[in-house]
């Protein structure tokens, strides 16, 4: 036994290599498992009662204005050939619309997530590098949004800038017959980093954003270009527009929303009080062709987010299924644990 | 590829010869027409597969090969080319990143073998040309070339032995680096060569190199001037092999007659054949099935892709339209290109990593085989030895072992028990124990107790003397001989005593050590001359004529001697069956219940008999074997039938009988193999009744074992033939063991309950010869069946008398034979090597007989007794292991690309991915790895004690029972269950994207990242689930994992990386942990995905049969395990 330390070939006799390290093995015993069961599925009831009576308490006001059935206030806007078309959406508030109020504009039917259309953009051009304006990166990820018909290259390039969504809205509360213009927020609808990191507008030149786009033209759809995008706020032009941006972070399904204003001024900051309210539509935006709908929405929102009674509901199923699985477990011990008795 | 390769360098014109002949010194011959120098091969050794210049494609060549590989270059080679959802990154890089390492390690491999070639090509060497000595480099010997070695070199070529320093014209090598015997091997010079080299002109007539380490046929014409030219026989032992050492010698010269590759080393090197593991077969099925789903996705992809533009506006929106040039491809090749595009999106579902991971599992797993100390066996001083690693799992699954008997049951270590002399027994008492006692003082005569004749005595103490092929071993052994003899009673050690004498079967030690005992020391051979101390003290000396050598066919050798007085004698020795045919029968009845009786005790018996050759009868034999030894073809045959011819006629004069031990726990190991469900064959080429004795010694055979017997004995029957007999037993044995058998409950269950009769089933290698080939072909099939399924419902069968090649024919019927069961051979010696071949798995025992089978193994063991721990703790835990490991790699792939195939149909078909390339890429590499790979290394589901102390827990996982459909069914389904609720749980939850407490909506990336998320963490949860031994590495890696997810996260989505076109990930996760909801839904999700998991083991639990005994040891703490050692 004295030699056995000096052969070269003798295995080590480490834990590690004998297999040996010290090891923990979990039971899951019926002991552990029946009240962790029990202690999850309260806990998740608990959760899910607290999820579902705040998804109650946000109020949502929701509506279609595509204007597909014949009385509906815009059905005029829907012929192609009525161009800058307003349409007037009233409703109504039976009680007060606790603030902020954040007012959404939705679309069904429309693939912001289709991959042609999701990788046509050219991220050097969003980040203000003007080397990029008159080139393209990879050439045809813009295509056939890259140049207009005289070739002239077009800035921002791209399916998704080009497709923009243009419907514009005014809220007017209805008091006594006059429409007094609610005042609504755009600023901070977009992602902080997006609007502060990520996108970068060109550094302008003379002092002028749109000497940087000289030899661009804007997108076909767009009525103005980049720089004229806000004529009201000089610091949301260019590729830092908040609308732009939203619009920009592509939807993950085909039936979305996205957010449009917040309102939080004035006498609003409140909340929208019961009454009339009337919305002005700038209907621009076809959707019909493919079989779409546009609507409005206005919600306002809790820690959770909006309203989705989705995940309250979950908590509550999967919470009482563990409830009820530790009764069964507990049924099934009890039997077994009695029959294993007899056994000894 | 190095066949090819030879034949390239060789030439192809000399190779339709079948002998070559080669000019000594390259001098041409008196009488041949004209001195022709054939074309041989140089001796450069070339072992190395690539050159600096071919690597590069060579390589990558033959790793496309493996269809794994080249299924992701396909892939990768698509993304490249058509227009992709994912970048060609994305597979590229693990490719890229598998086929590097492969290169590398191959490349650094085979670097060494380069060097390695180089340090033996560019050796000097001495050369005798033209009378002077020449130093040259080995690879610039020719054929032809005389070459010196001194002693302790080794041969640069494959040398006839010409002249040796030695006087007697022998030399000694050993063989060690090519067959691992470490014993001293005697050849001779060819007979009557010059001594002046420069004079000798001879050519040398040999066959063309073949690999067969042990076979040399050639024939040496040596020309003197104004005489007929000598012709001189040239076998093996005048044939020096290149690799073998020089030992003992001074110097010698040879004659190069094999070059280069065309050495017996050279053509020794080819790489076995592969063995591929049950499991790879397995995984190879899930491929295909999961090749099917993914190919059957993208083909549902592509035409609901086709239906749905088919509906007016969804082709072409107005937001959306398409290039101009994807307006003019054509619809099929677009359809085509939709489709290929698709199969890349999910080709994910079959992971390169899997392989990647597979292999190291194998590779780093083995090492706890080599490194188990209890393996290690302080006598050898080596562990256990793993050749390859393909194969760890396997031995998880064996069902049948066959197993040697001969150093592998028993010890191999051979003790002279007793002998027999013309019918008297004579046992020697074992001095060993009455060391101190008076009675051994009266030496060794008086320990013969009935005597026969002293004449016949000494007959037969110096046939044991002479009939052998023992050399004594110089250094020391003239001193221990001298002490043998002075004092007998003086006990020597072991080693000391073994020293002495070296022989290729340790039979003929024990044989030579027992005459000692009894008064006749062998003393050497020197010039052909054996030299014996009589028991007055007296030298003779034998002249010794021919060895006619020991054959495992005819099963005895003999020598032919001449005594000083001139008469020649013949001794043979052999076994029983092959002794009492050829001498007097009236002499054979008095030994014959001697053997019969020795052999049922367990012991080896020979029989030894002797023949007085006239002097004309010798010339006779003398002349015939002279000429077959000549014979350049056939001559195995030619001698063999000389050998039978001479071999005639002897008269018996005894019996020996030896013993060899039992391995140490060779019984219990035994018990336990049979515990846990496998059936053991004992393949034995031993006597019947000594190997049935072992058995029962082993307890393969129990008391209460009803023995089935189809040997030769049985079948002798007055009244049928030999075949009809074999029939009407099959069928009789048939009735008993299969038809009235209860009938048996599928696979597993059978053999502990001992309520059932057991049978045993013994056959011997004539029977089984024909049930192999029956006289009518018919027959053949009928008989296999017949004999596999008696076999098969027995408990232990015992063929014994088997040759080598009838070993692999049974191991060959059993692994064929329906259900192809997994077998295991185990033994130790060159007559193992085919079987050891032919079973799935074959492990040799680092023995005494060499260590042939040790090289042409798989797996190799010290002892007997290892093999139990190797199978019921190693191999179970690998088999758990990697068939754990490779479930969960199909499982977490499926979950992983589910959601993305089910996001197709929320993204109009346009093979949108769901989540980001860096998490397509990294899932298989970084996050979800490393747990698999340390749980499918170190996990022991139940602890290593308990299964080796409860065999029958091996059953639990026969017929490969992890990875059958069922299991893989179910993970499947799993997969699919939780990919359902990953996607559809978060589409929910996007029904109102609007999930942060400031209104703003998450998109696209925010969703494929909720569920990459909840994904990492269910399927590494999952894992934690299962794991069983949670040590600190488990702990690490698996908490690790996660953690290394979310600061990966962080970190890429917290940077904007230049070098990518889009930034699609920035600050998204960071954005998701801002958001309440989105924690909300990971939590659920995952509990919700874990939830059927956890029930199933807490309600599955306690119904296990184990569950008592398992439950009151398992729960190991890390204070239990820590008070073991």
């Amino acid at each position: 036994m004295k030699n056995e330390g000096k052969s070269a070939q003798r295995p080590d006799n480490t834990a590690f290599t004998q297999q040996r390290l010290p090891a923990w093995q979990p039971i899951l015993s019926a002991g552990i498992v029946i009240p962790g069961f029990l202690i999850i599925g309260l806990a998740f009831i608990g959760i899910g009662i607290g999820l579902f009576l705040t998804s109650q308490t946000i109020q949502v006001q929701e509506m279609d204005y595509t204007g597909v059935e014949k009385d509906s206030p815009c059905f005029r806007c829907t012929i192609p050939s009525n161009l800058n078309c307003t349409c007037e959406v009233t409703f109504s508030l039976s009680t007060l619309f606790t603030g902020p109020v954040f007012f959404y504009y939705g679309l069904s039917n429309y693939y912001q997530n289709f991959r042609r259309y999701g990788v046509s953009k050219d991220y050097n051009q969003l980040t203000g590098d003007t080397r990029y304006f008159k080139s393209r990166s990879p050439e045809e990820d813009c295509s056939p949004y890259s140049y207009d018909s005289n070739n002239n290259p077009i800035v921002p390039c791209g399916a998704i800038a080009n497709s923009i969504f243009n419907d514009t809205f005014e809220l007017y509360q209805i008091i006594n017959g006059t429409k007094k213009q609610v005042p609504l927020d755009g600023r901070g609808i977009s992602w902080w980093t997006d609007y502060n990191i990520k996108y970068r507008n060109p550094s302008p030149v003379n002092g002028s954003l749109a000497k940087a786009f000289d030899g661009t033209v804007k997108p076909i759809n767009w009525p103005r270009p980049a720089y004229e995008l806000d004529l009201t706020d000089p610091n949301n032009n260019g590729f830092l527009n908040q609308d732009f941006l939203v619009w920009m972070r592509r939807a993950a399904l085909p039936q979305f929303r996205k957010l449009y204003r917040r309102i939080t001024d004035g006498d609003y900051a409140a909340g929208l009080p019961a009454g009339n309210y009337s919305l002005t539509v700038h209907y621009n935006y076809p959707v019909l062709s493919f079989d779409g709908r546009k609507k409005v929405v206005f919600s306002n929102v809790s820690w959770m987010g909006g309203k989705n009674n989705f995940l309250g509901l979950a908590y509550l199923v999967v919470g009482s299924l563990c409830v009820v699985m530790s009764v069964v477990m507990l049924v099934v011990y009890a039997k077994f644990k009695f029959s294993d008795d007899d056994d000894a | 590829m190095l066949r090819r390769r030879l034949n390239r360098l060789c030439g192809g014109d000399e190779k339709r010869v079948d002998s070559r002949t080669i000019y000594v010194g390259h001098r041409p011959c008196p009488d041949t027409e004209a001195f022709i120098p054939s074309k041989f091969c140089d001796n450069r050794i070339v072992s190395s597969k690539y050159t600096v210049w071919n690597f590069l494609p060579k390589n990558l060549f033959e790793q496309f090969r493996r269809i794994a590989n080249f299924y992701f270059l396909i892939i990768f080679l698509v993304q490249v080319i058509v227009d992709t959802p994912t970048s060609p990154v994305t597979s590229g890089l693990p490719l890229f990143f598998v086929i590097t390492v492969t290169a590398i390690k191959q490349g650094y491999e085979d670097c060494l073998r380069h060097k390695a070639d180089n340090e033996v090509n560019k050796y000097l060497v001495t050369v005798l040309e033209d009378g002077r000595s020449v130093k040259k480099e080995s690879e610039k010997i020719k054929v032809g070339d005389v070459v010196e070695v001194v002693e302790d070199e080794t041969f640069p070529c494959d040398l006839i032995l010409l002249q040796s320093s030695r006087e007697d014209g022998t030399c000694f090598v050993t063989t060690a680096s090519l067959d691992g015997e470490s014993n001293h091997k005697t050849h001779y010079t060819v007979p009557d060569t010059e001594k002046d080299l420069q004079a000798l002109t001879a050519t040398i007539e040999c066959e063309q190199p073949q690999p067969d380490l042990y076979k040399f046929v050639g024939r040496m014409h040596i020309y003197k001037p104004e005489q007929e030219p000598a012709v001189r026989s040239l076998g093996p032992e005048n044939l020096l092999l290149k690799g073998a050492t020089l030992k003992n010698t001074k110097k010698i010269y040879g004659v190069a007659v094999y070059t280069g590759m065309e050495t017996k080393m050279a053509l020794n090197y080819q790489g076995k054949s592969q063995k591929r593991s049950a499991v790879e077969k397995s995984i190879n099925a899930f491929l295909l099935v999961y090749l099917c789903i993914l190919i059957s996705k993208a083909v549902v992809c592509t035409t609901l892709k086709y239906v749905w533009q088919s509906k007016e506006g969804q082709d072409e929106p107005w937001y959306n339209q398409k290039t101009q040039k994807e307006k003019d491809t054509n619809m099929y090749l677009k359809m085509f290109t939709d489709f290929l595009s698709f199969m890349v999106l999910f080709n994910f579902i079959i992971p390169v990593s899997m392989y990647v991971t597979v292999e190291m599992q194998k590779f780093l797993g083995s090492f706890f085989i080599t490194w188990d100390k209890d393996f290690f066996d302080p006598e050898i001083q080596e562990g256990a030895l793993v050749n390859t690693s393909d194969l760890n799992e396997e031995l998880g699954q064996v069902e049948y072992v066959f197993t040697d008997k001969t150093g592998t049951l028993t010890q191999n270590n051979m003790e002279f028990i007793e002998c027999c002399i013309d019918g008297f027994q004579y046992k020697h008492r074992d001095t060993w124990s009455e060391v101190d006692g008076f009675t051994v003082t009266d030496g060794p005569v008086n320990k013969l107790q009935q005597k026969a004749g002293q004449e016949k005595e000494e007959l037969f103490l110096r046939a044991l003397c002479l009939c052998h092929t023992v050399q004594v071993k110089e250094a020391g052994s003239e001193e221990v001989l001298t002490d043998q003899v002075d004092g007998i009673d003086e006990m020597r050690p072991q080693l000391e005593e073994e020293r002495g004498f070296i022989a290729s079967s340790p039979d003929e030690i024990a044989l030579v050590k027992g005459a000692m005992k009894y008064g006749f020391t062998f003393l050497g051979l020197e010039s052909k001359s054996m030299k014996i101390k009589n028991r007055e003290n007296n030298i003779e000396e034998y002249k010794l004529l021919h060895v006619l050598n020991f054959d495992p066919v005819r099963r005895r050798m003999s020598v032919i001697v001449q005594t000083k007085s001139g008469e020649t004698l013949l001794f043979c020795k052999g076994a029983d069956s092959s002794i009492f045919p050829r001498v007097k029968p009236e002499e054979v009845d008095r030994i014959r219940m001697h053997v019969e009786r020795n052999a049922t005790e367990g012991y080896r018996t020979l029989c030894v008999a002797f023949k007085q050759l006239s002097a004309e009868e010798y010339a006779v034999a003398d002349t015939g074997l002279r000429e077959a030894r000549l014979a350049l073809q056939d001559r195995e045959e030619k001698l063999i039938a000389v050998y039978n011819q001479v071999e005639t006629g002897m008269s018996l004069i005894g019996a020996t009988a030896v013993e060899d031990r039992l391995q140490e726990e060779a019984a219990e190991t035994m018990e336990a193999l049979q515990g846990a469900g496998m059936k053991v064959w004992v393949l034995t080429g031993d006597k019947m009744e000594t190997a049935k004795s072992t058995c029962y010694a082993c307890r393969l055979f129990q008391r209460g074992t009803e023995l089935l017997e189809l040997t030769l004995r049985t079948l002798e029957d007055e009244r049928l033939k030999r075949e009809e007999k074999l029939r009407e037993l099959l069928q009789e044995y048939h009735r008993k063991a299969v038809q009235d058998a209860p009938p048996v409950k599928a696979g597993v269950t059978r053999s502990w309950s001992t309520a059932n009769q057991d049978y045993g089933f013994i056959i011997d290698g004539a029977t089984l010869s024909i049930v192999m080939n029956p006289q009518h072909e018919v027959d053949a099939s009928q008989y296999k069946s017949l004999f596999l399924q008696i076999c098969q419902n027995c408990t232990a069968v015992l063929c014994c008398r088997m040759a080598p090649l009838q070993k692999a024919q049974i191991v060959k019927m059993v692994k064929t034979s329906k259900g192809s069961p997994i077998t295991l051979s185990i033994g130790d010696g060159a007559n193992d090597v085919s079987m050891i071949l032919e079973a799935h798995v074959g492990i040799g025992i680092k023995g005494k007989e060499g260590r042939q089978a040790v090289r042409n193994s798989d797996y190799a063991i010290p002892k007997l007794k290892h093999l139990k721990k190797l199978l019921l703790a190693h191999g179970h835990l690998y088999y758990v292991r990697i068939a754990h490991l490779v479930q969960y790699f199909f499982y977490k792939n499926l979950c992983f690309i589910l959601p993305q195939f089910l996001y197709q149909f929320f993204c109009g078909y346009s093979q949108q991915p769901l989540y980001d390339a860096a998490y397509l890429t990294m899932y298989n590499i970084c996050f979800t790895s490393m747990p698999i790979l340390a749980y499918s290394l170190l996990e022991q589901h139940i602890s290593i004690e308990i299964l080796l102390d409860n065999a029958t827990l091996y059953r639990e996982i026969a017929n490969n029972a992890m990875l059958r459909w069922r299991p893989f069914l179910y993970w499947t389904l799993l997969g699919i269950f939780q990919g359902l609720l990953f996607f559809f749980g978060v589409r929910f939850l996007f029904s109102n994207p609007a999930l942060q407490d400031n209104g703003q909506v998450f998109g696209n990336w925010s969703y494929g990242t909720i569920v990459f998320t909840v994904l990492v963490f269910t399927v590494t949860l999952k894992l934690a689930l299962d794991t069983r031994h949670w040590t600190w590495i488990n702990h690490f890696v698996i908490w690790g994992s996660l953690a290394f997810y979310v600061f990966f996260s962080f970190f890429w989505g917290g940077i904007i990386w230049p070098f990518l076109k889009q930034q699609r990930l920035y600050f998204v996760f960071a954005n998701m942990l801002s958001s309440v909801s989105a924690w909300l839904v990971i939590i659920i999700l995952i509990i919700l995905s874990l939830l059927p998991e956890i029930l199933l083991v807490v309600l599955r639990k306690p119904r296990g049969p184990h569950s008592r005994q398992m439950a009151a040891v398992t729960p190991l703490s890390y204070k239990h395990l820590k008070e073991r050692y």
